[in-house]
């Protein structure tokens, strides 16, 4: 009897115990054992890049670029004579690394054509301050490392970093959560394309001020890995000296399952897709654990298991994408492993998945790149499978894999199949994983380990005096858990705090409850919603100022108008940020009346009212008359006492 | 002992390591003032400050501590790392040419040295092939380490050994021979082994590395590809030197031993042939001749070997108002030959005219190049040239200065006869005196002009 794949893949999704986030509880974590940790980066705000004088956050399209150059990366050895795992793997893909140059903001140390210049002090004093915020252990000398990518996004294959403290600890509202580490680290090229054996960079991000806080895997959901990694970049933006902006802060959450492995998604742009991507990857992990028993139970020679391949003519595969252009069609046999392929992995995928994307990356056959004989929407009819089961001898429960692409690349292809089948029966193989925007994950490459470090010969240690450090101790910030306590006392709503956190705004309301002595929940309230609202509908020259925001308050308290005029002066204030108050006050048609003369208009307002056709009651009254005033009344009175007058 | 246990520790360091018994490749916790720590004890590079102890800690990276900050200490195991490049034995191929590498050090095989703390050479025939395994399907390699010493160490003693081992491995019936050399210094070697192995039969291939081997984006592997198969399949039987063209990993370029110059501190593409073009392209594909003449492989064995130096030779490079002193120093101490490293056209002030009649006089051998580099001495145009020919000082054409130093210390090492001296300085070996400068032998582009930034924005840096 045929196979049903489908049904298959929905009775194993089942089998997993899978449920839409939404419907997940802590309970649903507890179960499958959820184990999440952060590092998360942060580029720091600097003139120039870290190693060399280029300037720092000047990037250019990617066309707009005045030289090009190539790289091939091998592995070498770490400090501990070992090669990496990634590395090796890197270098099975034969990768040609392209990169693009723009003379305003990379050099010839960008390219690794020359030795790095005296680490960047602005920098380094930065770090040392996010440091010191996070309870982290100083070290007494820094150490450049060389830590190896062979994915290219480097040029020298290897990025330089350096350990400024370990052991810190962050405080949550609910909890603490414990720091590994805090490096320095120069920022990485952006791709451009990766297809085939051809990778393209461009070389404007790279080597920016980074830093790197990693924490210990010490969150149990997904909300509460958000919540980490928020107050993560809260307190780096809490100095008041780190980039803001798309890419300026992005983090690599790890994660685990009761039994899994150490997998690391990388690169998620904005923290709230964190809970999504966390929370289907400890389902794949769970799965992937089904799979290890189900074929551990399946086959009974788990050391001798092998798959076996044969070239076949594509002819009859007409349907599927890719394949009339390819120079060979292999046909690989999976002896014993049926219901494994369709066996589901992520919401819409299945481990058939999981091969798939290796061989994109690995054998860097791009995707459509493989058929499986359980293909849960098949295009090759099974009529044509049984043909290829026949020239296989393939007995009744292997299951077959179509892969095609250029003929150099099916050695590579094969072992890449053949390789991630034998992972199958450990369980999860340690991965690093690519984010995509509908939650789930797919495999970058393997997850390195601490074999890829090499001491930097080509920059001296740097020590830290205990005289140095102090120094800086004395400039630091408030603690954000401080400012959310305070917040709390204020009888803030919590909704505005992520706002006023991730846009330092703390300090600049503190200093108007104090020197204004402005009420600071109004001033909260004020930012979180009024400013916020302002900032997503008006359009500026310039990012807006938040310190304009005192500026306003102080200007109003001294003119003695009220404050509630200040929302409707924001307009302005945004697209014009040049212009001084009173002309805004003369924009916005405002006039200085005095209570009494808008208190004398109420008598007569109030009769119009009883003669119009509106239902009468008191509020419909109320607010007939104040919206008829509004105009005059903001800025002169208060709003809420005149309406008790009415 | 105390040596081994605490590596590269001094003065305070040290005796924290020894107060709280931790050697160097212990595992230790450390508590300090600034918090505790773990690692693994690092050794220590000699040159740094005794105030720190180095450890690496379990991610991978390395940290140093303070030792004022240190409260205590405690070992709690011992691992010692070994760094060592995997080493296969190099596999033989029916019908691939066989070719010998010799080992003189440098960059082009090197490992961490933590006396320094910088890089040392390292290199083995197995460590060579564990490292780069494509150059199996190259040739058939065998390797001999003559010496280690860095590219600015090798010297007239190392040129003379060097000529003598290719010499008898051309006896031997090589098919080419490929020496790997540290790159500051590489083409001093390459015009040293021109002059001394006259009449070639296969190809000598100097090779070195502009960033070493330990590193990912290393040039050192393509290189040596390149160099091997220049080696091992090419039919031009002369001393080049084979390195980068383009910083891009795309292809080598085979240089003249006699007009090759290091051109950048640390560029990838930083040999350049001077006042001609170069021999050949080379990728891991094809040989590609630029020049059309060039001494043809042969079968035979016949070989020159002129092992000869003299260390009585010097170089004066010229500035303005440069004292005669300096010049009747050198003749002071001995120096037998000097090589002017003059202004434009081959020039010096008038106030060393004593000073060169003077050393004329002693009989010493002076010879005119230039500091511009490219172009030719001529010393007729002005009548100061014509002041200092009569002096004694013999223009030698566009021969490089490093390369007239080199040459004129071969011949002082077989002949002091002035005539003699100076007919051999000025009758060309191999090309390092040119009797024409080709349009395209002078290629200094200047970037900003818009048909330099079309071109290079086209083409592959």
């Amino acid at each position: 009897m045929q196979f049903d794949s489908r049904r298959n893949y929905e009775n194993s999704k089942q089998l997993v115990g899978y449920v839409p986030r939404r419907e997940a509880t802590p309970e649903t974590y507890r179960r499958v054992g959820f184990m999440a940790g952060l590092e998360v980066h942060q580029q720091l705000l600097t003139k120039e890049k870290l190693f060399c004088h280029c300037p720092a956050g000047v990037y250019h399209h990617h066309e707009e670029y005045d030289a090009e150059l190539i790289r091939h990366m091998r592995p070498t050895l770490s400090e501990l004579g070992v090669y990496d795992g990634t590395a090796l793997m890197e270098f099975r893909t034969r990768k040609e690394i392209n990169y693009r140059i723009n003379n305003e903001n990379a050099c010839t140390y960008d390219v690794d054509d020359t030795p790095p210049f005296p680490i960047n002090r602005e920098a380094l004093g930065i770090a040392l301050e996010i440091s010191l915020l996070s309870k982290l252990n100083v070290v007494g000398e820094v150490h450049i490392t060389r830590k190896q990518y062979l994915d290219g996004s480097i040029p020298a294959g290897f990025q330089r970093t350096a350990i400024l403290g370990v052991e810190g600890e962050l405080e949550l509202p609910h909890k603490k959560i414990r720091l590994i580490q805090l490096s320095i680290e120069e920022d990485s090229c952006r791709e451009i394309s990766d297809i085939g054996h051809v990778r393209v960079y461009k070389t404007d991000r790279l080597g920016m001020p980074l830093i790197e806080t990693v924490t210990y895997p010490d969150c149990d959901t997904p909300d509460e890995i958000k919540q980490a990694c928020d107050y993560i970049r809260f307190l780096n933006r809490s100095t008041g000296l780190v980039r803001t902006g798309i890419g300026a802060g992005r983090q690599d959450v790890n994660v685990s399952c009761k039994g899994g492995t150490r997998v690391e998604i990388k690169g998620v742009a904005h923290t709230k897709w964190i809970p999504e991507l966390t929370h289907n990857e400890v389902f794949r992990q769970w799965a992937l654990l089904q799979i290890k028993e189900k074929l551990n139970n399946q086959i009974t020679d788990v050391e001798g298991w092998k798959a076996d391949f044969i070239f076949v003519n594509g002819a009859m595969l007409d349907k599927i994408p890719l394949v009339g252009q390819a120079e060979k069609v292999m046909l690989v046999n999976l002896p014993g492993f049926e219901g494994v392929l369709s066996y589901f992995t992520q919401p819409g995928q299945s481990f058939a998945n999981e091969i798939a994307d290796r061989l994109k990356v690995i054998a860097c056959l791009e995707k459509p790149n493989m058929q499986s004989s359980e293909q849960l929407y098949p295009d090759v009819n099974e009529i044509v499978w049984d043909e290829f089961r026949r020239q296989m001898n393939a007995g009744a429960k292997d299951v077959q894999l179509l892969v095609w692409g250029p003929e150099a690349d099916m050695k590579t292809a094969f072992e890449t199949i053949e390789e991630r089948c034998q992972m199958a029966f450990l369980g999860v193989p340690p991965e690093t994983r690519k984010s995509l925007a509908d939650g789930t994950t797919l495999f970058e490459r393997v997850l390195p380990g601490a074999d890829r470090m090499y001491p930097d010969t080509d920059s001296p240690p740097i020590p830290l005096p205990d005289e140095y450090i102090t120094s800086l101790s004395k400039k630091l910030p408030r603690e954000v858990i401080d400012s959310y306590k305070q917040l709390k006392k204020w009888d803030v709503s919590e909704e505005v705090y992520t706002y006023l956190f991730s846009k330092n705004l703390f300090p600049v309301i503190q200093r108007m409850a104090n020197e204004l002595e402005a009420d600071p929940k109004f001033i909260a309230l004020f930012f979180g919603q009024k400013v916020k609202f302002a900032e997503g509908h008006f359009r500026g020259p310039d990012p807006f100022d938040y310190n304009r925001i005192f500026e306003l308050f102080a200007f109003l308290k001294a003119r003695e108008i009220h404050h509630n005029l200040a929302a409707y002066m924001l307009q302005e204030m945004i697209e014009h940020p040049k212009m001084d108050f009173d002309s805004i006050l003369q924009s916005i048609g405002f006039k200085k009346i005095s209570k009494e003369e808008i208190e004398s208009k109420l008598p007569m307002l109030k009769a119009k009212f009883m003669d119009g056709k509106q239902e009468i009651s008191k509020t419909n009254m109320r607010n007939w008359v104040i919206g008829q005033v509004r105009k005059r009344a903001l800025g002169n009175v208060d709003l809420s006492g005149l309406s008790k007058l009415i | 002992m105390d040596n081994d246990i605490f590596q590269g520790y001094k003065g305070a360091a040290l005796e924290v390591l020894k107060k709280y018994q931790v050697r160097v490749w212990g595992t230790t916790r450390v508590d300090t003032t600034r918090g505790g720590f773990e690692g693994t004890v690092l050794p220590r590079s000699e040159n740094d400050d005794d105030q720190h102890i180095v450890i690496k800690i379990v991610t991978g990276y390395n940290i140093g501590l303070d030792v004022n900050t240190i409260l205590g200490m405690i070992e709690t195991g011992y691992k010692k790392a070994n760094y060592k490049i995997p080493e296969k034995q190099f596999p033989y191929t029916k019908g691939l040419p066989k070719v010998k590498l010799f080992g003189t050090g440098g960059t082009i095989a090197s490992r961490l040295d933590y006396r320094t703390g910088a890089v040392i050479p390292a290199f083995s025939p197995g460590e060579l092939y564990g490292a780069v395994p494509e150059l199996a399907d190259i040739c058939n390699l065998e390797t001999e380490k003559i010496f280690a010493v860095f590219s600015e160490n090798m010297g007239p003693m190392q040129y003379k050994a060097l000529a003598i081992a290719i010499g008898k491995e051309i006896e031997k019936g090589v098919d080419g021979i490929v020496i790997g050399h540290g790159t500051d210094t590489l083409h001093h070697t390459g015009a040293a082994l021109s002059f001394m192995c006259q009449n070639l039969p296969v190809p000598v291939v100097l090779v070195g590395s502009q960033r070493s081997s330990d590193r990912p984006s290393s040039d050192a592997a393509l290189n040596l590809m390149h160099a091997m198969k220049a080696a091992g399949e090419s039919d031009i039987a002369e001393v080049m030197i084979c390195m980068f063209g383009p910083t891009s990993d795309e292809y080598g370029l085979l240089h003249k031993g006699t007009r090759v110059r290091k051109m950048h501190s640390s560029y990838r593409s930083t040999f350049r042939t001077i006042g001609d073009t170069p021999l050949a392209m080379i990728s891991r594909k094809e040989i590609t001749p630029i020049k059309k003449s060039y001494n043809k492989r042969r079968p035979d064995k016949k070989v020159t070997i002129l092992p000869y130096f003299s260390d009585k030779v010097t170089m004066l490079y010229y500035y303005p108002a440069m004292s005669p002193d300096v010049l009747d120093a050198m003749v002071d101490k001995g120096y037998k030959g000097i090589i002017f490293v003059g202004t434009g056209l081959g020039h010096v002030n008038k106030e060393l005219y004593p000073a060169i009649e003077r050393a004329h006089a002693k009989g010493v051998h002076m010879f005119m190049t230039l500091q511009t580099i490219w172009g030719f001495v001529h010393m007729f145009v002005y009548d100061t040239g014509r002041d200092m020919m009569a002096k004694g000082i013999v223009p030698a054409g566009n021969m490089l200065p490093e390369v007239a130093w080199v040459k004129l210390s071969w011949i002082l090492g077989q002949t002091e006869d002035p005539e003699k001296v100076k007919e051999m300085m000025l009758t060309p070996i191999n090309d390092e005196i040119t009797q024409r400068e080709p349009y395209n032998g002078y290629l200094v582009y200047q970037g900003g002009v818009p048909e330099v930034e079309e071109f290079i924005k086209r083409v592959h840096k």
